[in-house]
């Protein structure tokens, strides 16, 4: 069969949506994880900043354990958004720079769905280990078990919230100088019910008055986030690249 | 197998502006089947520009593009169905190897991955040798290869090509004619800009030179 | 009558031009009133003595702060639709007044604090959501300064505006919330006190004024903005041969 034969007969076949979408988001996904498993050290660097930001906390105010386990939900909660914050500016940069990220703006699929698909990435990458080691940490701050459990469910939920906002931001700031600091100056506003819920729910724990009203809050906010950012984010990724 | 006998890249009165230049305006243009459309012009004066209007990635201040008809902004995802761009960036991951930057090339364009198709086509590219490097260890030359290999597999219809002999040895540039020639052929159509002269026998070419207002339109040669 | 003819820079130039008098004048006539009111006239506080009356300026601060931040919204959803230049223009032209009455309501908020409370700031709910929005107004005009062109940076802060306004009810809520499981500052700016007639009608006096008064600078400052965006355009460079 020749070539052009060939891709003539290729464009006969007519696409089905919901499988197509469910096809690239995880084509975008698996990308992206064999990138960063790739570049190594990049996910490493914001697991460490995570440690050593908590870690300078009974430095400064004292190793007093009801003192730790009062500011602890608090301190953990905002260096994991830092952390987080860290690494969004580059959501898109590496893309931008190679020219990939204008291929992928160019494909006949849903801008909306790349940008959920890269979110998700960034989650499991960066999120992932922020739980996995929130633990350990909670440990350092005298918290209760049942407190740290319901801090991994709050950062379980809270982390996506911050990975898709921060899409937002980094799709609105791509390619400016300062970036990443902009980046936080507009994403960190818009994050504060997360960081209110979330430590809410683990401030109710240990108060014991329950965490199922903060984290149901929480539930929705990541609800209202992931119909309303993608969007915003896609238009913005246009915005920018135009 | 001819499924689109109408197809058509048009311009309707296109003017862009960057910062505070005018770069071009009224400019118009009609691109049919087995057509070339060459894009020339010195350096600076719009003509990556135009190509992104074309694209759909930038917006003209005026006028519209239009395929088969209707314009862009309106059957966007359509339109990039059958429109494939090859920028001065390559649009290649350097840590991933050659056939995986198809393969994601291909989940992009929606289609369907052939593994052996994919390798012929780098074979055809002269890349037998690099197919399990990745694509860091390429020289500039191969790398954008692969992404002539990206844009063969890609079924699109309408090529869009800014410098694409930029950074070829001879032996590449011949190639990458000779692929322009067979798409064309087999009823593609093409944009290039290209400030290196082409040998472009047997081909049906428009030219169009881009510079500061007024602009001359089309003429088919 | 044809809306859209309101639609060109250069019409809306000269009915802003026109407009700018009437409503400077009565702002400025309204503000005079309001603070005589406020500061004469109504009764000294039960509680609070004379410091409550910093609310006259505070309360119409905050609440313009807000208005003007869904005003923004409103012409970024215009301009996006559209895809015209003068709603962009206006959303500019209404962050720097927004962001000034915020943070007015906010130093005003502390010097009420002072006497009241003895600290110069307090975690209130209405404090820190109008704390939150100020760093809202503040990266949305970071982020045009951080943009060169136009165009991109016009598009960017409207759709930043967006989803910004779509988080703000969210905000509030949650800073609601969040100040009433900390019971720590009960007393706060939200507890104002106990409306007398003529507390009430100081209170929407100053805020029509503060009304009008946004309304002035925003005209002011969009006919600046139509200046410098069609500066190439002839009717602008007459305009300017005109007047020097």
């Amino acid at each position: 069969m020749t070539y052009s034969a060939w891709w003539w007969a290729q464009r006969q076949s007519a696409p089905q949506k919901a499988t197509d979408m469910v096809h690239f988001f995880s084509g975008v996904v698996l990308r992206d994880l064999t990138l960063a498993a790739r570049r190594r050290g990049d996910w490493l660097t914001a697991l460490f900043f995570f440690v050593m930001v908590t870690s300078l906390f009974p430095l400064s105010v004292g190793p007093e354990p009801e003192l730790l386990q009062r500011i602890g939900p608090g301190v953990l909660w905002v260096a994991a958004t830092l952390a987080s914050l860290l690494s969004l500016s580059r959501l898109f940069e590496d893309d931008h720079r190679d020219g990939s990220l204008e291929q992928m703006v160019l494909s006949p699929l849903s801008t909306v769905v790349l940008v959920l698909g890269k979110a998700t990435a960034h989650w499991l990458v960066y999120g992932i280990p922020l739980l996995l080691v929130a633990p350990l940490l909670g440990i350092q701050f005298n918290l209760p078990w049942e407190a740290i459990a319901v801090l991994v469910l709050s950062l379980l939920l809270g982390t996506p919230i911050l990975s898709l906002l921060g899409a937002v931001g980094a799709a609105l700031t791509l390619g400016l100088r300062g970036g990443g600091v902009l980046l936080t100056l507009l994403i960190l506003p818009l994050y504060t019910p997360a960081l209110i819920f979330g430590t809410g729910a683990v401030d109710g724990v240990m108060a014991g008055t329950g965490a199922e009203a903060h984290l149901s809050l929480l539930g929705a906010f990541l609800l209202v986030t992931s119909l309303v950012a993608p969007w915003v984010a896609a238009a913005s990724l246009r915005v920018a690249l135009e | 197998m001819d499924p689109t006998p109408a197809a058509s890249l048009s311009a309707h009165n296109l003017a862009c502006e960057r910062g505070d230049r005018l770069l071009f305006r009224r400019l118009s243009f009609t691109l049919s089947r087995a057509q070339l459309l060459l894009v020339q012009g010195g350096n600076g004066q719009g003509k990556t520009s135009l190509l992104r209007l074309l694209t759909g990635l930038g917006r003209p201040d005026e006028g519209e593009v239009r395929w088969s008809g209707e314009s862009i902004a309106r059957c966007r995802d359509r339109y990039h169905r059958d429109m494939a761009h090859l920028g001065h960036a390559n649009g290649i991951k350097d840590e991933l190897n050659p056939l995986e930057n198809l393969r994601f090339h291909a989940v992009l364009r929606d289609r369907p991955f052939e593994p052996g198709q994919a390798v012929a086509t780098l074979r055809r590219l002269g890349l037998s040798r690099c197919l399990d490097l990745p694509c860091r260890a390429l020289s500039f030359g191969q790398r954008r290869r692969v992404a002539l290999a990206a844009l063969l597999l890609g079924g699109a219809s309408l090529w869009v090509l800014d410098e694409p002999l930029t950074g070829l040895d001879v032996n590449a540039i011949a190639l990458v004619e000779d692929l322009i020639r067979e798409h064309l052929h087999a009823g593609g159509m093409v944009v290039a800009t290209t400030h290196q002269a082409m040998n472009l026998e047997g081909v049906d070419v428009q030219r169009l030179v881009v510079g500061p207002a007024p602009v001359r339109s089309a003429e088919s040669h | 009558m044809n809306f859209f003819q309101y639609a060109s820079p250069s019409t809306f130039y000269h009915l802003a031009g026109k407009c700018i008098p009437w409503t400077g004048w009565t702002a400025g006539i309204l503000a005079v009133v309001g603070l005589y009111v406020g500061f004469f006239v109504a009764p000294t506080d039960f509680q609070q003595g004379e410091a409550y009356r910093i609310i006259f300026i505070h309360v119409p601060a905050a609440w313009m702060g807000m208005l003007i931040y869904l005003a923004m919204a409103f012409w970024a959803a215009v301009g996006l639709a559209l895809n015209a230049r003068l709603p962009f223009m206006m959303m500019r032209a209404l962050a720097p007044t927004g962001a000034m009455l915020t943070f007015v309501s906010l130093w005003t908020g502390a010097v009420w604090g002072k006497p009241m409370w003895g600290t110069w700031w307090v975690w209130d709910a209405r404090l820190t959501s109008t704390l939150i929005l100020l760093f809202l107004y503040i990266g949305t005009m970071a982020l045009w300064s951080a943009i060169e062109d136009v165009r991109r940076s016009d598009r960017a802060g409207a759709l930043l505006t967006l989803i910004g306004v779509v988080n703000v009810p969210i905000i509030l809520f949650s800073v609601v919330w969040w100040n009433t499981l900390h019971q720590g500052s009960t007393v706060g700016v939200t507890h104002a006190p106990k409306m007398e007639a003529t507390m009430l009608q100081g209170l929407l006096i100053m805020t029509a004024a503060a009304w009008l008064y946004a309304i002035t600078a925003t005209l002011v400052r969009v006919r600046r903005i139509i200046l410098e965006r069609e500066r190439k355009t002839q009717w602008v460079n007459h305009l300017l041969s005109q007047e020097s």
